[in-house]
């Protein structure tokens, strides 16, 4: 065994194991996603398990972050990029026309490769979120926006300067702070785009310790190109290439003893 | 301390010294050139401010902002009149033209991505940008000034905005655009409609950059004398207050005492270029400042 998969399957122990029975959040039906001509996802069909945490891995371009970017309809923004097939969230189809991209996206939250906090302040940036589909009295409004703080890990660094600027944290406290945001319209799945890749080692590790915390309540799919953090913090993991699922399967198998040669093959570094 | 890990240094047969001369001198030629034509781009300018503070200096008094312009060859007066009709002149120009200037640029920045339209809108921006001030006079004279039956504050006014939309559009357009992507995405994935993501996300964004755009229009409109030349005209006397008929203004009187034979009409032209001056340095670095402001946050 090369080093990396020596590494990548001590990490294993970390996570919780898989819980094949638990029922299916998101189920994917031959999807397909076209830029303009050029096919990027081919035949797509896998399940989300409810409360799981599911890393999608694979070389750069193979397709993993277009994958999350159709759960919550993200890609319409740019009118040549489009989706075919069904993502049945909860069994309803989101790629239909008749759902309200807005009202999905208040239930599929997503957190950005890059942190993005709005230029305003870390109170606001909480109740921006809420405030879009709620009016809450200010009292209930302080509750939400404590409670997505502390669910994020965040409140005690923040407790003190909720007023100020969202964007005078730091990298790491950036993005607990988008994690807070998302949490705080009690979503039911968050898409997490390689969170980590901005963040010093340090950070990476309160976040993931994060992503633990937080599957007791929400289905969470995350992109990583960083296979010891998909081993330690995931309990299945989709293996990706070239627009194709290549594998799926829960973490522990992936890594330990994959079906596919591919597979083993970008695990163990051969290539990607 | 330990040592075990310096290797031997060996002397290479390096280049140095084999970069031919003239090369080292064309270098130093262009700093020269550079500098050179830069302080003389300063000393042009310091010229102006120079002579415009000796010349002006003099005939600033308490005169010059309380009375109205005095009459031909006469002694004694000031410039109030023309002051508050710049002011009104201005701020109409300004407020005419900041709403149009900063929805227009944010159709371009936010909506009109790739499209025709706004490619071609922009087209016509930039021409309208670089376009002689005085046609824009020529234009409002036929549009208002000859329909209205004379000349007006609002015609000036009119003339004003429309030098100013086209500085406020590009100021706007560019300044959302340095608004990253992510942050619009990010909006959109909390469930934000896209007004709301403009609105409250790039707009603030890009305040700064927009204000200061909005502030630098001001500074570019208040000193244009051609497009009121047509329109607002002059008058030595206050404006009706229906602002019909010739409205004074700082850029015409100017133009017309510093023309005049009368000596007291010259120095007066010399503190309203004083004035004029001072005003529109101070709203640049009002802008500046509130740009730099932004950037420490």
């Amino acid at each position: 065994m090369s080093p990396i998969a020596v590494s990548a399957s001590n990490a294993i122990g970390n996570a919780a194991s898989a819980d094949v029975g638990a029922p299916v959040r998101i189920a994917v039906r031959d999807l397909n996603f076209y830029y303009g001509d050029f096919c990027s996802l081919k035949n797509i069909s896998m399940d989300f398990f409810d409360r799981q945490v599911t890393a999608l891995i694979g070389p750069s371009g193979c397709g993993k972050s277009t994958l999350l970017r159709t759960f919550n309809r993200i890609y319409s923004l740019y009118p040549e990029q489009r989706a075919e097939g069904q993502i049945l969230l909860d069994g309803q189809n989101v790629l239909s026309p008749s759902v309200d991209v807005n009202e999905l996206r208040a239930r599929v939250g997503m957190v950005f490769q890059k942190p993005t906090p709005f230029p305003m302040s870390i109170y606001d940036n909480i109740a921006f979120g809420i405030r879009l589909y709620e009016k809450l009295p200010k009292g209930e409004l302080d509750g939400r926006v404590e409670e997505a703080l502390r669910k994020a890990a965040l409140w005690d660094e923040v407790k003190d300067k909720l007023r100020q600027s969202g964007m005078g944290l730091s990298g790491g406290q950036q993005q607990r702070l988008c994690i807070a945001r998302t949490i705080a319209q009690h979503p039911e799945v968050i898409l997490l785009d390689e969170p980590t890749s901005a963040l010093d080692p340090i950070s990476t590790g309160k976040i993931e310790e994060l992503i633990e915390q937080l599957r007791s309540e929400f289905t969470i799919v995350i992109v990583t190109h960083n296979m010891q953090q998909a081993a330690r913090i995931s309990q299945f993991t989709a293996f990706m290439y070239l627009g194709e699922l290549v594998e799926f399967g829960p973490t522990t198998k992936m890594f330990m003893n994959p079906s596919k040669k591919q597979t083993q093959d970008y695990i163990t570094g051969r290539f990607g | 301390m330990d040592t075990a890990l310096q290797g031997t240094v060996t002397a290479s047969p390096a280049p140095w010294g084999r970069v031919r001369r003239s090369r080292y001198l064309a270098d130093r030629a262009l700093k020269v050139v550079c500098a050179l034509f830069t302080i003389l781009g300063a000393v042009v300018l310091g010229w102006i401010l120079l002579m415009l503070l000796v010349e002006g200096i003099g005939g600033l008094s308490a005169d010059v902002f309380t009375h109205t312009t005095p009459g031909p060859g006469s002694q004694g007066g000031g410039i109030a009149n023309a002051l508050v009709g710049s002011l009104i002149l201005t701020t109409l120009g300004i407020v005419v033209a900041t709403p149009i200037g900063v929805l227009a640029g944010t159709y371009l920045a936010e909506y009109g991505k790739g499209s025709k339209l706004a490619e071609t809108i922009r087209f016509v921006n930039d021409i309208l940008l670089a376009a002689p001030s005085i046609l824009i006079g020529l234009f409002v004279y036929m549009l208002m000034v000859q329909p209205m039956g004379g000349y007006s504050g609002w015609a000036g006014g009119v003339a004003l905005a429309i030098i100013a939309v086209p500085v406020i559009v590009r100021t706007t357009e560019d300044m959302l655009r340095l608004v990253p992507g992510s942050l619009r995405e990010a909006g959109a994935a909390l469930g934000a409609p896209m007004s709301t993501v403009i609105i409250k996300i790039s707009w603030k964004a890009a305040r700064a950059g927009m204000v200061t755009g909005i502030l630098l229009a001001t500074a570019r409109i208040a000193g244009e004398t051609a497009p009121l030349l047509f329109t607002a005209l002059n008058n030595n006397f206050w404006f009706n207050p229906n602002l019909m008929g010739g409205v004074a203004n700082l850029p015409v009187m100017i133009y017309q005492f510093a023309l005049s034979p009368y000596e007291n009409w010259r120095e007066l032209a010399w503190a309203g270029a004083l004035i004029i001056t001072m005003s529109i340095l101070a709203l640049s670095i009002a802008a500046r400042l509130i740009l730099r402001k932004e950037k420490a946050r």
